[in-house]
């Protein structure tokens, strides 16, 4: 695991497109090649996705070749619903770039058979060869999408009664009404995500911190699903100070120690706009 | 890329770096169009997977609804309430010249007349949508001849009549067909006019009240069978007096029925009202419509009203523009009298009576902002939303919601119109000279 401790939530969300911008980049996506991307929703990623829109417009960045999938959408939510999680993508990132309709994919929570909605949404990423970058957040009570505490570490694509810690989360969005709130969810696995070949979790504020203590510093545990990352060969947590409140003073000084290195995955920063002859020298990330 | 809109083959326009009213705000927002319409694009994007075939930049403008006019007489020397030979090509002029002013909706209006007039002029107008051709025709606004001979304003007295004898029939001899007339102006103090509002409104015919010497309750009386506005409020009526508000008090009025509302025109061009009146007005209006208070109702709120009222809702931008407008200063005609413009200040020839304006909506829209120190939005929408309101077509024109028509116009800052689109298709714009 690589953790990344930026000061603020500002520049946590930049590092982290910045590493998303190279990784595209580096990959050069283009026709029949394409970057496969895990997309999260949510508070957390808003600072990311304003980075990555402006990466596009800059022309920087282009979406053309890149295939998302998000990780979880709610139940019975009409899709044109302000809070629904397709409304929040096309709000907050697909309206903004040059991303083509058809290469989104989002679970639908309205489907009539919602296992089969599931399992189609797994057999669609194999399809497209797999996850190259899954980007993702953490609940208060550590869960990765809607993997609530107990979910298996090892789950796949499929349908979740949220919890209630999740639910008065939520409620926020829906004017505070906890009857408006949704209580069940299609969300992608733990196991799911386990399967990206990276995987990138973005954790910031307070309110996460304790759930970060209990991700990195504790054992894998069902209770806490993002601790199942652990096990994963390739794994960024990107974070600000505040996330880091509940972890040992040894851990933070430890990887703050490693930023030195850790930054040579952001800088240099490619670009879209680079002739060929220029992306051709070496510039492969620094991998331990 | 190939086309795989599911929906319809039709070109789909982008209209990006723009702000847009939409939702009461100006946002920085897209505007889709398709066949003649406003576009969801998310719709398009996750049901249709579909995307623009063309996209424009704005540039930065403001894209507001196209304008509507409900009172307008004539213009470029076009006179509505005058039966010519070529009445038909008088009504396209002035439809195809108005674009320029940001006008996409009207209503043609017409004086007090003899008979003669409306059995002539009438079965010329017909509804029409708007396009390259000219602004969209919604249907005629007779302003009398059904008012008050004290308010006759630049009205010909002999053309001024009643209908305490037949009520309705009485009306419908006179102007001879209903078909294309959208709105009727009477003086509700005249005998049997509860008769005759309640047959106009049953015909789904907006009843204003004005050139009228009404009282409250009077005009009152008239909003609960069915008036819905108040033609160019403060002029040609009563001034608003403390114990008798007259025709004015309606905007304060708590006898409006429940889920109803009174809208009124008002000519905001620095000549009809003097700024301070349309500020009062412009403050005085609640809606009674209710916008939900949040938060539990405890003690005393429970108690109060849980709403809270929009001011200004009712205002309805009008230009009463004449057959001036648009022409050189001098004498022109409206109806059956001769008028005289010098300036902005249109006047029956020989007197200080002002009869209609020679403002343009777009000047009036600018006055209003300026007067009032509203929002840019609260300008536009009383040019636009409201007039759509008051003829109840609010789900098609007036607005830039979804699956609206395209009537819309592109304004700087300084709410110039640049462009003039209607059903998507540009009909209209400033030409870089300024001309």
């Amino acid at each position: 695991m690589k953790l990344i401790i930026q000061e603020t939530y500002g520049q946590a969300s930049e590092w982290a497109a910045k590493y998303i911008r190279n990784r595209i980049v580096h990959f050069a996506p283009g026709p029949g090649r394409f970057f496969t991307l895990g997309l999260p929703t949510g508070s957390t990623p808003l600072g990311c996705y304003q980075k990555l829109v402006e990466y596009h417009k800059n022309g920087d960045l282009s979406f053309k070749y890149v295939k998302t999938f998000n990780m979880d959408e709610y139940v019975g939510l009409p899709r044109d619903h302000p809070e629904s999680y397709h409304s929040f993508m096309w709000n907050n990132f697909f309206k903004h770039i040059d991303i083509l309709a058809e290469n989104v994919h989002i679970l639908d929570g309205n489907a009539a058979d919602l296992q089969a909605e599931c399992d189609a949404f797994e057999d669609k990423i194999k399809a497209a060869g797999g996850i190259e970058l899954f980007v993702g957040g953490i609940g208060p009570d550590g869960h990765i999408a809607f993997n609530e505490p107990g979910s298996s570490l090892v789950s796949r694509t499929r349908v979740k009664t949220l919890a209630m810690d999740t639910i008065l989360a939520n409620a926020r969005f829906f004017d505070g009404d906890l009857s408006k709130v949704p209580t069940m969810a299609l969300t992608v696995g733990v196991g799911t995500v386990m399967d990206a070949r990276e995987v990138m979790i973005l954790i910031t504020e307070a309110h996460k911190a304790f759930a970060l203590y209990k991700a990195i510093e504790e054992g894998v545990n069902h209770m806490w699903t993002v601790s199942a990352f652990q096990q994963h060969p390739k794994t960024v947590f990107v974070c600000d100070e505040d996330a880091t409140l509940e972890l040992k003073v040894k851990t933070v000084k430890y990887f703050k120690g490693l930023m030195l290195v850790h930054n040579k995955l952001v800088e240099p920063l490619y670009s879209m706009k680079e002739t060929e002859a220029e992306s051709s020298q070496s510039k492969k990330p620094y991998s331990d | 890329m190939p086309s795989n809109k599911s929906v319809s083959d039709a070109p789909i326009a982008q209209f990006t770096n723009c702000r847009i009213l939409r939702d009461r705000r100006l946002q920085r927002e897209d505007l889709w169009v398709r066949e003649g319409k406003i576009l969801n694009p998310e719709k398009l994007f996750f049901d249709e997977k579909g995307s623009a075939d063309i996209q424009l930049d704005c540039k930065g403008s403001i894209i507001a609804p196209g304008f509507i006019d409900v009172q307008i007489n004539g213009g470029f020397g076009v006179d509505f309430s005058m039966a010519t030979d070529d009445f038909k090509s008088g009504i396209d002029l002035v439809s195809q010249k108005i674009l320029s002013h940001g006008v996409t909706s009207f209503c043609p209006t017409l004086v007090t007349s003899p008979p003669s007039v409306y059995h002539q002029v009438l079965p010329q107008i017909s509804v029409r949508n708007g396009g390259a051709h000219g602004a969209g025709i919604l249907g005629a606004h007779l302003e009398g001849p059904f008012i008050s001979k004290e308010k006759k304003g630049a009205h010909p007295e002999h053309c001024i009549r009643t209908f305490e004898a037949g009520a309705f029939q009485d009306l419908l001899a006179t102007y001879g067909s209903l078909d294309c007339v959208r709105i009727v102006t009477l003086a509700p103090e005249i005998k049997r006019s509860s008769e005759v509002i309640r047959e106009l409104t049953k015909r789904g015919i907006c009843v204003s009240l004005g050139h009228s010497v009404a009282n409250l309750s009077q005009a009152e009386e008239a909003v609960q069978h069915g008036a819905t506005f108040i033609t160019h409020l403060f002029n040609a009526m009563l001034p608003f007096h403390h114990r008798d508000p007259g025709i004015v008090g309606l905007l304060t009025s708590d006898k409006i029925p429940a889920g109803r509302r009174v809208f009124y025109g008002m000519i905001s061009d620095g000549i009809h009202t003097n700024p301070a009146a349309l500020r009062i007005a412009h403050r005085a209006h609640p809606t009674g419509k209710a916008i939900p208070v949040l938060g539990p109702a405890v003690g005393l709120a429970a108690k109060l009203p849980r709403r809270v009222c929009l001011p200004s809702s009712g205002l309805v931008l009008v230009t009463d523009a004449i057959a001036g407008m648009g022409l050189a200063p001098g004498r022109h005609t409206l109806g059956q009298q001769v008028v005289e413009i010098d300036g902005l200040n249109t006047y029956i020839a020989g007197t200080k009576t002002l009869s209609g304006s020679v403002a343009t909506m777009d000047a009036c829209v600018r006055h209003f902002l300026e007067a009032t120190g509203c929002s840019v939005e609260t300008a536009l929408e009383a040019a636009s939303l409201h007039p759509a309101q008051l003829l109840g077509i609010e789900h098609k024109k007036g607005t830039l919601d979804y699956d609206s028509d395209a009537d819309f116009l592109m304004l700087n800052d300084s709410l110039y119109v640049q462009a003039t689109y209607i059903a998507g298709e540009e009909v209209w714009r400033q030409d870089v000279l300024g001309m």
